[in-house]
């Protein structure tokens, strides 16, 4: 197999001489030794061939972006080197370097001199990025007067004009409305089957498993995983739970909700977990998927009614489905303390893919009003995706038996 | 050194489309557009000639023509707003164009070249609109006006050098902009543009003479105003130290490439 992309013990660190003449003195061949030099990547190898979609992923600060600078070459590397055969282009920061004052043509020009083509080879391709942007017009008015949406539509179709060997993808870019997201997507599938290759940096493990035929995990500036996406968000799903442990219910999700847990904690929540029917614990979901929802309650005081609800909420904290085991009818009397009750609800997944949080509490009656044990938002986060239906949008998954007759 | 020229050959496109973006930007909505690349110099030289042509005048020497000393000042000014200019936008140069460093990639070399281009550009008007006031004034050019392109070229050679390797430094200890700001308002005291060289005390002789503006500036006024050519002595050393100046600083730009956009 041939590699486009080849990548042997690179390593980059960002040096501090205390003194910016020493950092002066270093390029004229002096050696000196900094007063500080923090490495954020360090010993990465891997290669990467023709035709592959390959996932970067890894927590915040993990070193997904120095990666990529480094393999775009805004960065150089401190050690190792990144050998790329072919051209890469990215489209992370779209629009970048896009003057107001010029229209949209003219920006055009301008970008695609940036990524070093000749003034013959745009004007050859200048048709194809006029109609894929589909702004009518507004392509010859002075880009001050765009939307940011049109502005974004420009800057993909110039950006994607040439196919590149290597494509570098952020997963969560928005372009814009669905239409043209889902344009995009279409081009760089249809580059993909040309031969090129994809980086995706993403934070959803849903869409790198989708996507990718392959995933690096990083590390804490190493790559701490690399293969089967399965595999590797498996192990990026456990690193995220370790630091959750860690750093006890605070920040769990990245959108900057914060896990508030309340109540007199005379009956907490131990574990929750969903596990598949096989009985493995699993956090992503198929639709319709028949699961377990694993409750352990621990009783750290005698409690004379316990009663548990739990709320699936969507992204949005829209309460999406919740019950308690008052309205089942299965109220447990008299829990001594130190008792733990394990509580298995099994039901099928019928939600529209995303991402859902559980929600629950621990009280004595139908509300947390009366007595409230522990109340606790975000108890646990997980992803339905749909592999196995046919698509539908949503948060429920209502599946339907059409039948078409033509009439007489 | 060869392969920084390749990667700016190929660049070549993107360099001119970005001089041209450059001057667009700079006078879109602006009414008189372009002709403010020569109108705010020339109200400089207007200025200078209506507060001092008396008193500076009369100290012209072998000079005929009633206009002499807002020739002397043209020519001056032509020479120092091309350097002024370079040395400006070379300073800042990096930190401009920051952002565009950080997130994408292209040859960084090709940064200054743009720089002195858009510099050429504007320059090159303010020449045209120079001779056509000669033409006005009754004093036509010379062949000595020959000499001006590689006055010129000796005038970016060392605007650049020494704009760059500032510029550089700027990136690193951002106190070079600030106070270079000033240091420019002094260089240009002590060069003679406003005044001649003689009516000095003698004092200041030394440092007129340790100043390399004052070499490449009184090239200028020898050519524009007296139709001679430049004393050729001092200018080959001028010329020899700017390009040694360049080739300072555009190895010192190349070492210091690599760690300029982990600190921009």
């Amino acid at each position: 197999m041939s590699n486009v992309l080849e990548v042997k013990g690179l390593g980059k660190a960002f040096r501090d001489y205390g003194s910016e003449f020493k950092r002066f003195a270093t390029w004229f061949g002096a050696s000196v030794t900094p007063r500080n030099e923090h490495w954020v990547l360090r010993d990465i190898s891997f290669s990467v061939g023709r035709g592959e979609a390959v996932g970067i992923v890894g927590q915040n600060g993990a070193g997904k972006s120095t990666l990529l600078k480094l393999i775009t070459r805004t960065l150089m590397p401190t050690e190792g080197s990144v050998a790329v055969h072919g051209r890469i282009a990215a489209i992370l920061e779209l629009g970048m370097g896009f003057n107001a004052d010029l229209t949209g043509r003219q920006n055009v020009y301008h970008a695609a001199g940036l990524m070093g083509f000749s003034r013959e080879q745009i004007d050859a391709a200048m048709p194809d990025i006029e109609s894929f942007a589909e702004i009518g017009d507004y392509f010859d008015e002075h880009v001050r007067t765009y939307s940011s949406g049109m502005q974004m539509r420009v800057a993909f179709s110039v950006a994607t004009a040439f196919r590149p060997d290597i494509l570098i993808v952020d997963e969560a870019l928005s372009v814009g409305d669905a239409y043209f997201q889902h344009k995009c997507f279409k081009r760089i599938k249809e580059f993909r089957e040309e031969g090129t290759t994809l980086l995706i940096v993403s934070h959803d493990s849903g869409a790198v498993q989708s996507m990718c035929d392959r995933a690096i995990l990083l590390q804490g500036g190493r790559v701490f995983r690399d293969g089967d996406p399965v595999e590797v968000m498996d192990a990026y799903n456990a690193l995220i739970a370790e630091r959750e442990n860690s750093t006890m219910k605070v920040e769990r999700l990245e959108t900057g909700q914060v896990q508030t847990t309340s109540g007199t904690l005379e009956a907490v929540v131990k574990d929750i977990q969903i596990h598949s029917m096989d009985g493995e614990r699993i956090e992503f979901i198929d639709v319709g998927q028949d699961v377990e929802l694993r409750i352990d309650v621990e009783a750290r005081a005698d409690i004379p009614r316990l009663v548990l609800g739990y709320m699936i909420k969507d992204r949005l904290g829209q309460p999406v489905f919740g019950t308690n085991t008052f309205h089942t009818k299965q109220v447990v009397n008299d829990v001594a303390a130190g008792c733990t009750l394990s509580y298995v609800a099994r039901f099928k997944m019928n939600l529209g893919p995303g991402s859902y949080s559980i929600s629950t509490a621990l009280v004595s009656t139908d509300t947390h009003l009366v007595d409230n044990y522990e109340w606790r938002d975000l108890a646990l986060i997980f992803t339905v995706a749909n592999h196995s239906q046919a698509h539908f949008v949503g948060s429920a998954w209502i599946p339907p038996q059409i039948d078409i007759k033509s009439l007489p | 050194m060869s392969e920084l020229l390749r990667a700016v050959w190929r660049y070549r496109h993107f360099i001119l489309s970005s001089v041209k973006n450059d001057l667009k930007a700079r006078f879109a909505r602006s009414r008189l557009g372009a002709a403010w690349m020569i109108l705010q110099p020339l109200a400089q030289v207007a200025i200078y000639s209506v507060v001092l042509s008396r008193v500076m005048g009369a100290k012209l020497p072998g000079t005929t023509n009633q206009y002499a000393y807002s020739i002397y000042l043209m020519a001056g000014m032509l020479a120092w707003s091309l350097f002024i200019e370079v040395v400006t936008r070379s300073l800042t140069l990096f930190v401009d164009n920051g952002n565009l460093m950080k997130k994408i990639y292209f040859p960084r070399a090709t940064l200054p070249f743009i720089a002195v281009g858009s510099a050429l550009v504007s320059n090159i008007f303010l020449f045209v609109a120079t001779i056509l006031i000669f033409t006005i004034v009754g004093h036509a050019p010379t062949w000595a006006f020959l000499w001006l392109p590689l006055l010129m070229a000796i005038n970016v050679a060392f605007s650049l050098g020494l704009g760059l390797l500032l510029g550089v430094i700027n990136v690193f200890v951002r106190d070079v902009g600030q106070v270079m700001a000033v240091v420019l308002q002094l260089w240009f005291w002590i060069t003679p543009i406003v005044y001649m060289p003689t009516i000095l005390p003698s004092g200041f002789g030394r440092i007129i003479a340790a100043n390399p503006m004052y070499y490449i500036v009184s090239s200028f006024q020898n050519v524009l105003l007296y139709g001679q050519s430049p004393a050729l002595a001092p200018l080959a050393w001028t010329a020899a130290g700017s390009v040694i100046l360049l080739a300072i600083a555009f190895l010192m730009f190349r070492r210091a490439a690599p760690e300029m956009v982990d600190v921009l």
